[in-house]
């Protein structure tokens, strides 16, 4: 399984970004093989518009089963629904830790976006 | 012609001088036609008492992904520059919010996946207001973010053989510039106060770049406003009228009335912006490339 988490870093110990449209980039662990990816997410920045559904293009490209994310809107939320992806909420520091708590099954899934769109 | 009325922001009277102009020049014989672009809230006809005889619906473009035929190739969500459409493995998502209609993914779609459908933004209404106003505006769609393109439907509505008065949405955005892309006059309406002035010069630098003429209605003058009147001499800007502050002006306004009807005094105000009217439309006239009245 891979799971994705918002991050500016590259590394486990990387503080985690709340956001996910938005967020610098995506670290991708794959639980079976234990490699960590850095995805980045930057051309994504600067969109005036759509940046969460474009996040939600690239982390579906990439493999990714799970998200674990500060925030989703709700399209990014409907993308990623689309392409079989669960969300996490998680307000964790780093992603080491997050990825400690969804370990545990303590995280919550996100059941709809919670964060308002751009547009909505 | 084209005449439009704007001002940087809501609130300075712009639907005032539009609507009273109108009826002013109605009242010299005109063949009027009132075309409000404020789509987002259009209050015109609230003045202009139009009975809709005709109501067209608008619609843009909206693509349709057959996802049978789609191969998932990617190329038109990397081509869509308004982030409107996904590929995902075996489901390819338009985001209609987000799209604006512009065809690309079409053109780029290999397979020929991607066909036409459309989507309603809105409501174009017609009809005769009194005086013998034509009159026609836009109500855009609740939660529609994209304004433009029934703007520019309005605008088609409007009557070669008419003096169309274009009431322009508030703001210098996008659908400010779509407004007065083609006019032959923008009337910028203000205040003298700090905040008109600020917005005035935004509106100043948008219409100049655009190549439009512009002349300047100062609404609720109480005297000299000195950074207002020094702006307009250095950008040799006309102050074409000044109306005076009045509190019943307000009064005739929230109740629905004309102005000029109520409070007369205001007429050689209105006189002095019909006169700008018209010698814009001789410039017209004389102009090889000239359109008429
Ligand atoms: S029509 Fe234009 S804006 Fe809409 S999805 Fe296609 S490329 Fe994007
Ligand atoms: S360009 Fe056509 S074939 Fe390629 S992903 Fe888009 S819809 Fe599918």
């Amino acid at each position: 399984m891979k799971i994705a988490v918002t991050t500016s870093g590259d590394s486990l110990a990387a503080p985690m970004d709340s956001r996910f449209g938005r967020a610098a980039g995506f670290l991708v662990y794959d639980t079976d093989t234990k490699v960590l990816q850095v995805v980045d997410n930057a051309q994504n920045l600067n969109s005036a518009q759509g940046a969460g559904i474009q996040a939600a293009q690239t982390v579906a490209e990439a493999g990714a089963n799970v998200v674990i994310t500060g925030h989703c809107g709700p399209k990014a939320f409907r993308v990623l629904q689309a392409a079989g992806i669960t969300v996490y909420n998680c307000e964790a520091a780093t992603v080491q830790e997050a990825l400690g708590l969804f370990g545990e099954g303590k995280l919550l899934t996100a059941s709809d976006a919670d964060v308002e769109g751009h547009w909505s | 012609m084209k005449v439009v009325i704007a001002s940087g922001k809501g609130g300075t009277g712009k639907t005032t001088v539009a609507v009273n102009l109108a009826w002013f020049l109605a009242n010299c014989g005109r063949k009027v036609q009132y075309i409000d672009c404020d789509v987002e809230e259009p209050n015109g006809n609230f003045f202009i008492s139009a009975h809709f005889s005709e109501r067209i619906p608008a619609f843009v473009m909206l693509p349709a992904v057959d996802q049978q035929k789609c191969t998932s190739c990617g190329e038109c969500s990397s081509k869509c520059r308004f982030n409107a459409i996904v590929r995902l493995p075996g489901n390819t998502m338009i985001f209609p919010e987000l799209c604006h209609g512009c065809g690309l993914c079409l053109l780029v779609c290999p397979t020929k996946a991607i066909s036409e459908d459309e989507r309603e933004i809105g409501i174009i209404e017609r009809g005769m207001g009194w005086g013998g106003i034509s009159f026609v505006h836009g109500v855009l769609n609740v939660g529609e973010p994209m304004p433009n393109p029934l703007i520019r439907k309005v605008k088609e509505q409007g009557l070669a053989d008419h003096i169309q008065i274009i009431d322009a949405p508030p703001g210098t955005s996008c659908s400010f510039v779509e407004t007065i892309s083609d006019a032959d006059l923008v009337i910028l309406v203000t205040e003298p106060t700090p905040f008109g002035l600020h917005d005035l010069k935004i509106s100043v630098e948008v219409a100049r770049a655009r190549g439009r003429s512009i002349c300047v209605v100062i609404n609720k003058d109480n005297g000299i406003f000195r950074p207002l009147e020094k702006f307009l001499e250095e950008r040799q800007l006309t102050i074409t009228a000044r109306l005076p502050e009045n509190r019943k002006v307000a009064e005739v306004y929230s109740e629905g009335n004309i102005l000029l009807e109520e409070l007369p005094d205001y007429r050689a105000h209105f006189s002095s912006i019909a006169a700008e009217v018209f010698r814009q439309s001789e410039n017209l006239m004389h102009s090889p490339m000239g359109v008429l009245p």
